[in-house]
């Protein structure tokens, strides 16, 4: 069904029409195609963090350098990362369920239900899922204790005490958190090792990178900044 | 209402086709274990540990995640397999068990979690990645099963599962024996864990250790923790000012009425109080 079908306009290098072996074909000529990108969440004294770069790419060619990552629902905060049009795809969904909820529940979701609308929306398409690893951080809205939480694309979900890392810059990621990060950071000290621990992860990484936002939640105040990064 | 949605699936396989990485499920390279003691008897109960590792590939993608599973208060499951599978198949079993034990107004059986797992793993033909140990005690004695993702089951008085399953069933294989007491079946069970954590790439991090009588449960979250990190000796706190920042703005909660119209209820006006 899939074999006839006409090769996407968006993935321009690739000969028209499917090779037989299509699966051994893309494993060993071409390198993944993917739209780069890298999100991460760190968690604070009485605050959390989290951070995205701005890439959108095919492949090495770079498309846009103004491709945020986060999303925003209410006091909620969702990076994805992955497939681009996923990542549209699935933070318009979350904004309709939210906004349902909202109207039934008449007020914000709080994060760990967030995170369990998550969960259970990307695991009913556990055999078509979304190609996206969300992260979610936001502060719990009755006691204010942070709260940050990862997922798999089939919606596992990863309850973290100290940072969540998720997209192409992965790997780096978890390097530089493992080592920069330390409990009860407060939001100026948070911010700057957030900031660090992403610039230097995805200038490893070709894949991602072109800037980044950084927001720093606390209980009465957001602050998003737009970081000064490499333009390579 | 029930089952999955396939709608995405053929774009998926068009876009593998075309060289798109299908994206990595977190999995639990797991030691999973199980073991009965006083079989027979009246005080007749089960454990069950894990160790905490959660992997994608070869990333440790969690140090300390849940591997025992809540069913019931009496029956419990440890987990191995793709770590959404577990968590979403003992969620689904516990909320039907729940149902079952409501509508027949008595309390769970072990065989019955044991017999719904079997037959939802087996309608999905192995799809469903979830490899389990029930253990549970209900008015009929203290049980203990495991399952595979095929559907297929074991009854037996000690098992394993999970890629540290043979570092695990040989500290079985040599230390078991027949009428083991609680204490006794609680040293072997964090024994096999911790033969799983040290020998097996796929599982590390702590012994969770859940123990099962007539009464009660009793679950020792973080039993044993042999690979506490140490406390670092300097730290990489950067100067503040470090970070080069372009732009910046900042969204204050008492100024939120000049972005949106919508002004929130004064404290203590909600009518519902359902959060945790």
């Amino acid at each position: 069904m899939f074999v006839t079908a006409r090769p996407f306009s968006l993935l321009p290098h690739l000969p028209g029409g499917t090779p037989p072996d299509a699966d051994a074909e893309a494993e060993a000529d071409h390198p993944p195609l993917t739209d780069g990108g890298a999100a991460v969440a760190m968690v604070g004294k009485d605050c959390v963090a989290i951070a995205c770069d701005l890439r959108l790419g095919l492949q090495a060619l770079t498309v846009s350098n103004n491709f945020p990552k986060i999303f925003q629902y209410g006091d909620v905060f969702l990076g994805l990362t992955g497939l681009a049009t996923d990542v549209a795809t699935v933070s318009d969904l979350f904004r309709f369920k939210v906004n349902m909820y909202r109207l039934r529940e008449e007020r914000n979701i709080a994060p760990a239900t967030f995170a369990n609308l998550v969960s259970s929306s990307l695991y009913e398409k556990r055999f078509g899922p979304y190609f996206v690893s969300p992260v979610v951080a936001g502060l719990e809205p009755k006691t204010g204790k942070p709260f940050i939480c990862g997922f798999d694309s089939i919606g596992c979900i990863d309850f973290a005490k100290d940072f969540i890392v998720s997209g192409t810059a992965s790997e780096q990621l978890f390097g530089m958190c493992e080592s920069l990060w330390e409990p009860d950071l407060g939001p100026e000290d948070l911010f700057e090792t957030i900031s660090q621990a992403l610039l230097n992860a995805v200038d490893r990484d070709a894949l991602s990178g072109w800037g980044a936002h950084v927001y720093i939640i606390e209980k009465d105040k957001v602050t998003k900044r737009l970081l000064k990064g490499r333009q390579d | 209402m029930p089952g999955f949605d396939f709608s995405n699936h053929s774009r998926n396989a068009a876009l593998h086709a075309r060289g798109v990485p299908l994206p990595k499920a977190t999995s639990t390279g797991t030691t999973i274990v199980g073991c009965l003691y006083n079989a027979g008897k009246e005080d007749a109960g089960v454990v069950i540990a894990a160790d905490t590792r959660a992997t994608s590939g070869p990333i440790v993608a969690d140090k300390n995640c849940e591997k025992l599973h809540y069913i019931a208060p009496q029956i419990w499951c440890a987990g191995a397999g793709t770590a959404a599978d577990t968590e979403f198949t003992t969620a689904i079993i516990s909320s039907n068990l729940e149902l079952h034990s409501l509508s027949t107004g008595r309390k769970p059986r072990v065989v019955t979690c044991m017999t719904l797992l079997k037959q939802h793993l087996f309608k999905y033909q192995g799809h469903v990645g979830a490899y389990l140990v029930v253990a549970g005690v209900d008015p009929t004695g203290a049980h203990l099963f495991t399952v595979h993702a095929h559907g297929s089951t074991d009854k037996l008085p000690y098992v394993t599962m999970g890629s540290g399953s043979l570092a695990a069933m040989s500290v079985f294989e040599t230390q078991w024996k027949p009428d083991l007491n609680k204490e006794q079946a609680m040293e072997l069970c964090s024994q096999a864990i911790q033969a799983g954590i040290f020998n097996d790439l796929g599982s590390g991090s702590n012994v969770d250790l859940a123990v099962i009588t007539k009464d009660k449960t009793t679950l020792h979250r973080g039993y044993l923790k042999p690979n506490e990190r140490s406390q670092k000796l300097k730290n990489y706190k950067f100067q503040r000012g470090t970070t080069a920042v372009l732009n910046e703005k900042i969204i204050k909660k008492d100024e939120i009425g000049k972005y949106v119209s919508v002004e929130p209820l004064p404290a203590g006006t909600e009518t519902m109080d359902v959060d945790p």
